[in-house]
């Protein structure tokens, strides 16, 4: 191996925030959260997006779908329920109108993707092993808002480990699979996903939850129950994933109320190998590079030359 | 577009429960067009976590502070308190840091082919109308037909006046101008200018009560809405309108922050946005 010049070696002065997994490389383990940051096009305007570690798409369906009756949103302390009801834009659309624009973006491309079926579910992995341009896909088994499919195959292990095998048979890159916090026991199902296949989990999709309004007397979303996310999620979300991260083999994207660095180590340190980052982004379109800066200048305080150096070092 | 953090120059209460907030906005102001919107949030407080959308009612340009600084640019937006998140920007004074974002969305589209222009505004929905009269008036006639519910619900009329805008003025317990509402005013003067172009802003049963006076003569007619958001981007999907031709199969939804918040009524599906007041009880407070 060839000796890296002096002036190139990660030090604390200049960290190297890279992390590689299950043939992942990013340039730092910050991404957003699926449902978060549209097709990536949106926020363009406020961020360089070559900046972000990685992006991941709204969660897509083969055929367009039209998503849940409003209000689809409502803000609660510390959080907000959403039940928008997986609203794309469908596959072909996608690689036609939101794909080109991906491409150009000098890091890597993760399509979430879920079904209303089994058969849909595969349907929608075949189709996506046939486009290129995409580096690894997150498979969405824990939307809690839609009747049939996502959380369905997402509670149960058998279910579970079913659909993760069927997709898996379709897909050759990097399958990371997001799981939801709405069950007993989230290793179980984590097993099952390991076993039956994928790559990567990232965890934790939404909790269901629910708003009153009082003097309605009646939900305030349309859809009765949303998913709570946010910074009154976070707590919960890093207990799961540091349950995931001790139950399984696979490296783990921890998600869940990410609003800073600070929060964002928490994940690192309890074992994830990267992050999501979601209502954040809603708050402040510059969150996720407030989020990588802030990496760096903790890197640097801390005089730790690579962020690699960080993660799974929880001391229990 | 812009996402910054600034601080605010003024807060003042300019009727009971409505206030007038001018904040310091180097880029936004020159860049806004009328109907375009800010999101808001302060930074003294946690809560609430997202940020608000609020129209911008105008921007302008106040000296610097000394010599050698560039003049303040800002932009107003003008506010109703009406639950927390207005609670707590009521209580902020000079000085106070904000974030900001914008101008966002899709303002009106402006006619200058001196044909009648009518601004309808309910209560707090005046508030995009005043850019855009400053506009309008350059090349035509304006008229400002403006209803509330009572007395202190009708606001900055004088500023309109001074444009040169003609005024008309109801209020539903007839405290201030004619008693009734808005609407009757309207089809009175679509009744004489059948083909004006009409502007609409306020509460969503006027917005409907507009359109159903507007579709059936030759006047064009766009509204600008208010919907529940997180991003005010297009990314969230939180704050969805049906477009004409939507359907369960052929999906046709428009983004209140982005394709809006001003649409042309005949872009919209009024029956499915009927349905939603009556299912949400959708209120503009």
């Amino acid at each position: 191996m060839s000796e890296m010049p002096l002036s190139k070696r990660p030090s604390a002065d200049t960290p190297d925030l890279a992390v590689e997994f299950a043939g992942l490389r990013l340039k730092n383990p910050v991404m957003p959260a699926s449902g978060t940051f549209g097709y990536g096009e949106e926020y363009s305007p406020y961020m360089d997006l070559n900046r972000l570690g990685a992006i991941v798409t709204k969660g897509l369906s083969l055929r367009p779908k039209a998503g849940n009756p409003t209000p689809r949103i409502a803000e609660t302390k510390g959080g907000m329920l959403n039940a928008i009801g997986l609203q794309n834009v469908g596959m072909d659309a996608f690689v036609e109108q939101k794909l080109p624009f991906l491409k150009e973006v000098h890091t890597p491309v993760i399509v979430n993707f879920f079904g209303n079926s089994l058969e849909e579910y595969g349907q929608a992995a075949q189709r996506l092993s046939q486009i290129d341009g995409i580096d690894a896909v997150e498979l969405n088994i824990s939307c809690p808002n839609v009747k049939q499919g996502g959380i369905v195959f997402g509670t149960d292990p058998l279910a579970a480990s079913e659909v993760v095998s069927l997709v898996r048979s379709h897909i050759n890159k990097p399958l990371i699979v997001k799981l939801t916090p709405n069950v007993t026991d989230i290793t179980v199902i984590a097993r099952a996903v390991e076993e039956a296949g994928a790559d990567v989990i990232s965890c934790i999709n939404t909790l269901t939850g629910m708003a009153v309004d009082i003097r309605r007397r009646r939900p305030r979303l349309a859809n009765g129950t949303g998913g709570l996310s946010g910074p009154a999620l976070r707590p919960l979300a890093v207990r799961m994933v540091y349950q995931v991260v001790q139950a399984v083999k696979l490296p783990v994207i921890g998600v869940g109320g990410i609003m800073s660095a600070e929060d964002a180590l928490e994940f690192l340190i309890a074992g994830a190998h990267a992050v999501q980052v979601g209502t954040a982004n809603f708050v402040d379109p510059s969150a996720m590079i407030n989020i990588i800066d802030g990496l760096q200048r903790f890197c640097q305080e801390e005089g730790v030359a690579s962020i690699k150096e960080l993660i799974g070092t929880l001391r229990c | 577009m812009k996402n910054f953090k600034s601080t605010i120059l003024s807060n003042q209460e300019v009727s009971p429960d409505y206030y007038r907030m001018k904040i310091l906005a180097p880029g936004i102001a020159n860049l806004a067009q009328p109907g375009q919107f800010v999101m808001f949030r302060s930074q003294t407080t946690d809560e609430p976590l997202l940020r608000r959308p609020f129209g911008i009612f105008q921007t302008g340009t106040l000296p610097s502070d000394c010599d050698g600084l560039p003049d303040k640019e800002f932009v107003e937006i003008l506010y109703k308190v009406v639950g927390r998140g207005t609670s707590i920007m009521r209580e902020l004074h000079e000085g106070d840091r904000v974030e900001l974002l914008g101008p966002l969305g899709r303002g009106f589209e402006l006619a200058d082919d001196g044909g009648e222009q009518i601004l309808v505004g309910g209560g707090i929905g005046l508030v995009p109308l005043y850019m855009l009269a400053c506009e309008l008036v350059k090349t035509n006639k304006v008229r400002l037909l403006i209803g509330g519910r009572s007395r202190k619900d009708v606001l900055m009329v004088t500023e309109f006046e001074r444009l040169g805008v003609e005024t008309y003025v109801s209020t539903d317990d007839g405290t201030l101008g004619e008693e009734g509402p808005v609407t009757q005013v309207l089809e009175r003067k679509l009744n004489k200018y059948p083909e004006a172009a009409v502007y609409a802003c306020g509460p969503m049963p006027m917005l409907e009560a507009v359109q159903r006076i507007c579709q059936p003569r030759k006047a064009t007619l766009q509204v600008s809405l208010e919907a529940f958001m997180a991003c005010g981007v297009g990314a969230c999907l939180g704050c969805v309108v049906k477009g004409v031709g939507h359907s369960e199969e052929q999906p046709h939804y428009l983004c209140t922050c982005k394709e809006g918040p001003v649409f042309y009524a005949d872009d919209l599906d009024w029956e499915l946005l009927e349905k939603r007041v009556n299912e949400e009880g959708y209120s503009h407070e």
